[in-house]
C-alpha cells in the first residue's frame, strides 16, 4: 500500500508526541537514557504505527510480527511507542523506572505484556530474534521478526556469533535494524571500539545491507519492504540517526546517552519539540 | 537394608553392574521427548557426538540445529525459540554451558522464564584426562542460585533418561547435570522419579549417620553405607537428584533420624549441592555435618578413579568422613 504525504505528516506528528512523553517521563522517573530513545522516535513509530501486524488489544497473539529490542536501555521510546498505539494508557508512563511499575528501568517480559523479551544486558536480542525466525520458519509460519540494536552493542561478540548464524541459516524472515547514531557511553563509537566499515562486515556474513536516514520515516518503511522481498538471506537495515534527534540543543551529544533532564531542561527541551513542525508555542509546567 | 520400593539393581553390589555414561541417558531421554513432544529440538555447540545430541539428530534431522563452537548464541537462540513455541534442549560441555554463557542464561532464559534445558556435559573431575579446564565443578552452585531455575544431576543413565523427559515436561527452565566416564547402573526404570523428590536408598534399622548425595557419586555412597553396616555402623544414603527445588521434607526427616550428616557431590564444597543442604538444616535442625566435595581447587589430569581418589570422593573417603564426624 502505497504512503500518502499525509500518512507520512501522520506519522511524523505521532513521533512527535512520543518525543514529548519521552520527556516528561525521564523527567518523573529522574534517571535514565534520554539520546538514543529520542533518536529512534521515527523508527518506533514506524513500525507500531505502520509496519507491524499486531493487536494491542491482543499481545500474545500467536501471529503477530515479533519486535525484539536488543539495546534495552532505549525502552522509554518503546513503553512511548506502545502506550500512544494503545497497549496501555499514556499516563503509566510517568510511572517509568519506580518501585512497582510495569515500565521497569529495562524492559522485562514478564511485566509487560507486549515486550517479547527482557534486554538490557548488549548483545543478546540479535540471537533470541534469529531463534525465533528459526522457529517460526520450522513451524512454516508467516510472521515477520525484527531486531533493534545499537551501535554500540556491536562490540559485543554475541552479536557476531548470532550474525553467522542468521546468515548461515538465511533467515530472511529475520529483519535487523542498528541505530547508528556514532556514540555510546565512553565517547563516539569509532574513538571507544571502531565499527566501520560495518556495512562491508555485515555483507561479508551474507547478509542484505540497505542504509537510511533513520528520521526519514518514508525511507525506512521502503527499506522494510525491500528487506521483506529478499528471499535468500536476513536485512540489516543501518538506520543513520541523530542521538537526541527532535532537541537541537542535544542532538548528536554522547553526554546525553545515559542521563535524563532536569525539570529546567525538559521546559525548554518540550518547547524545542513543540515548535519544530511550526506548532503553537506553549510552556510547560 | 536397601530401599525395595528403590527398586534398584539386582545387581546393585556385584562387581558386573551394568556401566553407563549419564550422558548416554540424554541421548536416549531426548529422543522419547522428542516422540512425545514435537515441540522439543536440540541445539550443538560442535559436540554432537560427545554430549550424544547426535543420537537426536538422526532421529529427527530436522529438529536438531547446529550452532558451532558458539554457546552464548546457542543459550539466547534457544531463548528466542522458547518464546517462538519451542522446547529448546542447549548441550555442551558444563564448563561452556552453563559456564561461558552464564549471563545470557541469566538474562535471557531465567529472567524472562523461558523453557530451556541446559544441558551440562563432562561435569566434575571424572572428566579424566582432559584436565581442570574441562571438569566444571562450579555449575551447580552458578544454576541453583538463579530464581526459577530447577537443577538436577542424575545418579546414573537410566535415571538420566528419566530426568530428560521429565524436563522437557517442566514449565520454565532447567539445569541437567551428566557426566562423561561411565559409572554404575544402580537405579531400574521402576525406580521412581520425580523433580523435587528424593530417594532413599539405605535405610538401616539404626542409622547413625546420613550420607547425602547427588549425581553418580550416589553409587560411593551406597558401596560406603554397605562398607560401614559391615563394620556395624548404620547409615542412611539419600539420593537427591534434584538440588533445587530440594526435597526439604526428605531431607528434614532424614535428618531427624541421625546425630550427623555427610553430604557428597562431585563439585565445589562451596556453594553447590552440599551448601543447599547446609542451609536447609542450619535453619530448621542444625546438626553436624561433612560437606564432601573438591575442597576449593581446581581439577587436573588423571584417570577418574585416581581423582575421586585423589579428591577424598570414593567409597573409602565417604566411609572416612563419617566415622570421623562420629568421631569412632
Amino acid at each position: 500500500m502505497a504512503l500518502t504525504d499525509s500518512d507520512i505528516s501522520q506519522l511524523e506528528n505521532t513521533a512527535e508526541e512520543i518525543r514529548e512523553t519521552i520527556i516528561s517521563m525521564l523527567v518523573a522517573a529522574g534517571s535514565g537514557h534520554t539520546a538514543g530513545p529520542l533518536g529512534m522516535a521515527d523508527i518506533f513509530t514506524a513500525f507500531y504505527f505502520h509496519i507491524l501486524k499486531h493487536d494491542p488489544l491482543h499481545p500474545d497473539d500467536a501471529d503477530r510480527d515479533r519486535l525484539i529490542l536488543s539495546n534495552g536501555h532505549i525502552v522509554p521510546v518503546r513503553y512511548a511507542a506502545m502506550a500512544h498505539a494503545g497497549y496501555f494508557d499514556v499516563l503509566e508512563c510517568a510511572t517509568l523506572r519506580q518501585f512497582g511499575s510495569r515500565l521497569q528501568g529495562h524492559p522485562e517480559r514478564l511485566r509487560l505484556p507486549g515486550l517479547e523479551t527482557t534486554s538490557g544486558p548488549l548483545g543478546e536480542g540479535l540471537s533470541q530474534a534469529s531463534g525465533m525466525a528459526y522457529a517460526f520458519r520450522m513451524d512454516e509460519k508467516k510472521n515477520r521478526v525484527y531486531c533493534l540494536m545499537s551501535d554500540g552493542e556491536q562490540d559485543e561478540g554475541n552479536i557476531w556469533e548470532a550474525v553467522m548464524f542468521a546468515g548461515k541459516y538465511r533467515l530472511s524472515n529475520l529483519t535487523a535494524v542498528m541505530d547508528r547514531n556514532n556514540i555510546q557511553i565512553d565517547g563516539m563509537t569509532e574513538d571507544v571500539m571502531s565499527l566501520e566499515p560495518i556495512a562491508d562486515k555485515y555483507r561479508a556474513f551474507n547478509w542484505h545491507v540497505i542504509e537510511v536516514d533513520g528520521h526519514n520515516v518514508r525511507q525506512f518503511i521502503e527499506a522494510i519492504d525491500e528487506a521483506k522481498a529478499v528471499v535468500e538471506k536476513p536485512t540489516i537495515i543501518i538506520a543513520h540517526t541523530i542521538p537526541g534527534k527532535g532537541v537541537p540543543e542535544i542532538e548528536g551529544d554522547y553526554r546525553w546517552h545515559g542521563k535524563p533532564p532536569t525539570k529546567e531542561e525538559a521546559q525548554r527541551f518540550l518547547k524545542e519539540i513543540r515548535t519544530m513542525n511550526g506548532k503553537v508555542t506553549q510552556e510547560y509546567a | 537394608m536397601l530401599n525395595k520400593e528403590a527398586y534398584l539393581s539386582a545387581k546393585i553390589f556385584a562387581d558386573d553392574i551394568e556401566q553407563k555414561a549419564t550422558r548416554d541417558g540424554f541421548g536416549t531421554g531426548v529422543v522419547e521427548a522428542g516422540t512425545t513432544d514435537a515441540r522439543v529440538v536440540v541445539l550443538s555447540a560442535d559436540l554432537k557426538e560427545s554430549t550424544r545430541a547426535e543420537v537426536f539428530e538422526k532421529a529427527f534431522p530436522d529438529r536438531f540445529v547446529e550452532m558451532g563452537v558458539a554457546e552464548q548464541n546457542m543459550a539466547t537462540v534457544a531463548a528466542g525459540m522458547a518464546l517462538a513455541n519451542k522446547i529448546p534442549f542447549i548441550t555442551s560441555y558444563a564448563a561452556f554451558n552453563p559456564g561461558r554463557n552464564y549471563e545470557q542464561i541469566r538474562t535471557t532464559i531465567a529472567l524472562n522464564h523461558a523453557a530451556v534445558k541446559i544441558c551440562g556435559m563432562h561435569a566434575g573431575v571424572s572428566v579424566g584426562p582432559d584436565g581442570a579446564t574441562h571438569q566444571m565443578l562450579e555449575d551447580i552452585g552458578l544454576m541453583r542460585m538463579l530464581p526459577g531455575m530447577t537443577v538436577i544431576v542424575p545418579g546414573d543413565a537410566t535415571e538420566a533418561h528419566k530426568a530428560v523427559i521429565a524436563a522437557a515436561k517442566t514449565d520454565g527452565p532447567v539445569y541437567i547435570r551428566f557426566g562423561r566416564s561411565a559409572t554404575p547402573v544402580f537405579t531400574t526404570p521402576e525406580t521412581p522419579f520425580t523433580i523435587g523428590k528424593a530417594l532413599r536408598l539405605f535405610d538401616p534399622i539404626n542409622p547413625e549417620v546420613a550420607l547425602l548425595s547427588t549425581g553418580a557419586l550416589s553409587y560411593n555412597a551406597l558401596l560406603a553405607a554397605q562398607m560401614l553396616h559391615e563394620q556395624g555402623v548404620g547409615a542412611i544414603v539419600l539420593h537427591i537428584p534434584t538440588v533445587k527445588p530440594l526435597d526439604t521434607e526428605a531431607v528434614l526427616e532424614v535428618a531427624k533420624q541421625v546425630p550427623a550428616v555427610v553430604t557428597i557431590e562431585e563439585h565445589q564444597a562451596h556453594g553447590g549441592f552440599g551448601s543447599a543442604i547446609a542451609e536447609c538444616l542450619a535453619q530448621s535442625h542444625p546438626l553436624p555435618m561433612r560437606i564432601l566435595g573438591v575442597q576449593d581447587q581446581f581439577g587436573q589430569s588423571g584417570t577418574p578413579e585416581e581423582l575421586l581418589r585423589h579428591y577424598e570422593l570414593d567409597s573409602e573417603s565417604i566411609v572416612k568422613a563419617a566415622k570421623s564426624l562420629l568421631a569412632l
